[in-house]
């Protein structure tokens, strides 16, 4: 692709060293929060929302619908907050520390535009602890913004203003869930809250919020200054827009994150861009975007890597960050690994959740040590459906459950055999480099 | 790197980390919210948040200790109990395990002399499993201190591990 249609990582050096604000300038930057500025905040939403931008947090919801969501006009209640979810902690998920980190001047840009459109005068960035250099770039851009006057009160004679402030978490997965970061801001135990109502009517501190993931708002100064026709065009798929950035992990030759237009196929990213597997190894299965998303298997390898498509075969697009399992580690064991990561990330407020996933974990563990009973596979069933959606305060446990009720489907007969043979049919490798 | 040793945890809070909590608090729109990055100041000083070093900040953000510490223990950045010089924070999730994780925490474990969870005798480091780093593309991956160091092997970790004394 040429380098005017990747609006994500055109700004991207080598050696992911970020542009200060001046060479962010020089390069075009700002040039769509001036234009914003001389557009209605309803134009702004509704471009924003012409371009079929979905949550790239991994929900998927559309950022323009979730934009005109925002309570606005003279009646409306203030303050008035809009919050990136920068708490990137879904497993398998690396995409947005590369935006953070090589890209901050963009990430503020989209926040000031994202900001302008809700009418928020208030911005906090809730990144994860551990993204350590991620913190620092966004601490120095947001400064070299508000010298510049981009940031602060009436900036640049708009009549609007906005603050935004950087925060490092205390660090939990549950942090991720839009309700339970407003818990962690306002200082509190990061538990989800009852909805309705929706943040956009009752959010932090109560007031009309907007979350937004870092890869959503850094697709908007784009869509702002070469207009949603543009962007649409830069996409493979109908019901989207854009370019999307994917990553692949896992035994292939080249693991990594590209940029490439919405609905590249599954197999050409592996294939093309990832360099295949490396050799002695094959792919039987991938999870698509984090350890919440359902196996895909070999056969539908050709799917196209958007939302509809993806949902269609039984999956979901996450945060599109592709993990490869190859023939050589063992499902159960994937599948132990990601349920202790999620039964220790509990927030442990409601009870099929707190009790649920520990036990599934301790089956799973009992199966690798070759401990497993014959009833056990229909005990994993049952919290598959115990667990699932509906019956949960938030939506940690059904995103736990993905991926087990498809291993349950697809690897039926390896779980059988954890079983009958009294021992992982891994275990000889199970604990080896790659 | 870092090789600055941590001041002692049963002393009071100095001035200076005291006037850093209250900058927090001043930028702050409810004193609660400065919570953790006022334990996170804490912590950088004193490598831990002492049962002392709670109490004093709690009275500081007008809560009672026990709030603070059901807020401290949610997280999993907040340590509560001393730690060495060095905390190794070891991606345990899913693209590190696919990549060898397992194998980096044996050996670790070996070369350290400890389990997960614990400090070598020596005070120099302190193991503790972390969940996934967003490094998948390097895993597997781990933390020391605030650096990150990606596709570990057996080699890159004995020479990463000189590093930190």
């Amino acid at each position: 692709m040429a380098m005017a249609d990747r609006p994500l990582t055109s700004y991207i050096q080598p050696g992911r060293q970020p542009l200060d604000i001046a060479g962010y300038e020089r390069a075009g930057g700002y040039a769509a929060m001036r234009k914003a500025f001389g557009m209605s905040p309803e134009s702004v939403v509704e471009e924003v929302k012409r371009a079929k931008v979905r949550g790239r947090g991994g929900a998927g919801f559309p950022a323009g619908r979730k934009w005109e969501g925002a309570p606005r006009g003279a009646d409306a209640p203030r303050h008035r907050y809009l919050v990136i979810n920068a708490d990137e902690m879904e497993p398998g998920s690396f995409k947005d520390r590369l935006l953070l980190e090589a890209a901050p001047h963009l990430m503020i840009e989209g926040i000031i535009i994202g900001a302008f459109a809700v009418q928020a005068e208030t911005a906090y960035i809730f990144v994860r602890g551990e993204y350590v250099l991620a913190m620092e770039r966004l601490s120095r851009a947001v400064a070299e913004a508000e010298a510049r006057g981009y940031l602060g009160a009436d900036i640049l004679g708009s009549g609007f203003s906005l603050t935004i402030h950087v925060h490092g978490s205390g660090g939990r997965y549950i942090c991720g869930e839009a309700s339970a970061l407003f818990s962690a801001l306002e200082g509190k135990r990061a538990v989800p809250r009852t909805r309705p109502p929706r943040s956009t009517t009752s959010g932090l501190w109560g007031k009309p919020t907007v979350v937004n993931n870092v890869e959503t708002l850094c697709c908007v100064p784009s869509i702002i200054e070469r207009g949603a026709d543009w962007f649409l065009g830069l996409s493979r798929s109908a019901t989207e827009g854009g370019t999307k950035l994917y990553g692949v992990s896992g035994r292939v030759n080249r693991p990594g994150l590209w940029e490439l237009p919405v609905g590249t196929p599954l197999n050409e990213i592996i294939e093309e861009h990832a360099g295949g597997m490396r050799e002695g190894y094959e792919a039987r299965a991938v999870l698509p975007g984090g350890a919440s998303t359902a196996f895909i298997m070999r056969e539908n390898f050709d799917v196209p890597m958007d939302f509809d498509s993806v949902g269609k075969i039984g999956s979901w697009l996450g945060t599109a960050n592709i993990l490869v399992l190859d023939q050589k580690r063992c499902p159960v064991g994937l599948l132990r690994n990601i349920e202790h990561f999620f039964a220790q990330e509990s927030c442990g407020w409601c009870t099929p959740c707190r009790d649920g996933l520990p036990w599934v974990e301790r089956i799973l563990t009992a199966l690798e040590a070759g401990e497993g009973e014959p009833d056990d596979i229909e005990l994993l069933a049952h919290h598959v459906d115990f667990l699932g959606p509906g019956r949960t305060f938030c939506d940690l446990a059904p995103g736990a459950m993905a991926p087990l009720r498809s291993g349950l489907k697809f690897f039926r007969e390896e779980f059988e055999r954890h079983v009958s043979e009294r021992h992982c049919p891994w275990h000889d490798t199970a604990e080896g480099w790659a | 790197m870092s090789t600055a040793e941590h001041s002692p945890a049963s002393a009071p809070l100095d001035a200076a980390l005291r006037e850093t909590i209250a900058t927090f608090l001043r930028e702050s729109e409810t004193p609660r919210a400065a919570g953790i990055d006022a334990l996170k100041a804490v912590q950088k000083r004193h490598g831990h948040v002492s049962d002392d070093h709670l109490a004093e900040v709690a009275a500081l953000l007008g809560m009672t200790p026990a709030e603070l510490d059901g807020v401290a223990t949610f997280y999993n950045l907040i340590f509560r109990r001393p730690v060495g010089r060095h905390v190794i924070l070891l991606c345990d999730s899913v693209a590190c395990w696919v990549m060898g994780a397992t194998a980096a925490r044996n050996l670790l474990r070996q070369r350290l002399g400890i389990e997960p969870g614990e400090t070598t005798p020596d005070g120099r480091f302190t193991l503790l499993p972390i969940v996934c780093l967003g490094c998948c593309d390097r895993a597997p991956a781990m933390m020391i201190g605030d650096d990150l160091h990606g596709n570990l092997t057996p080699e890159r970790i004995d020479a990463i591990l000189e590093q930190y004394r």
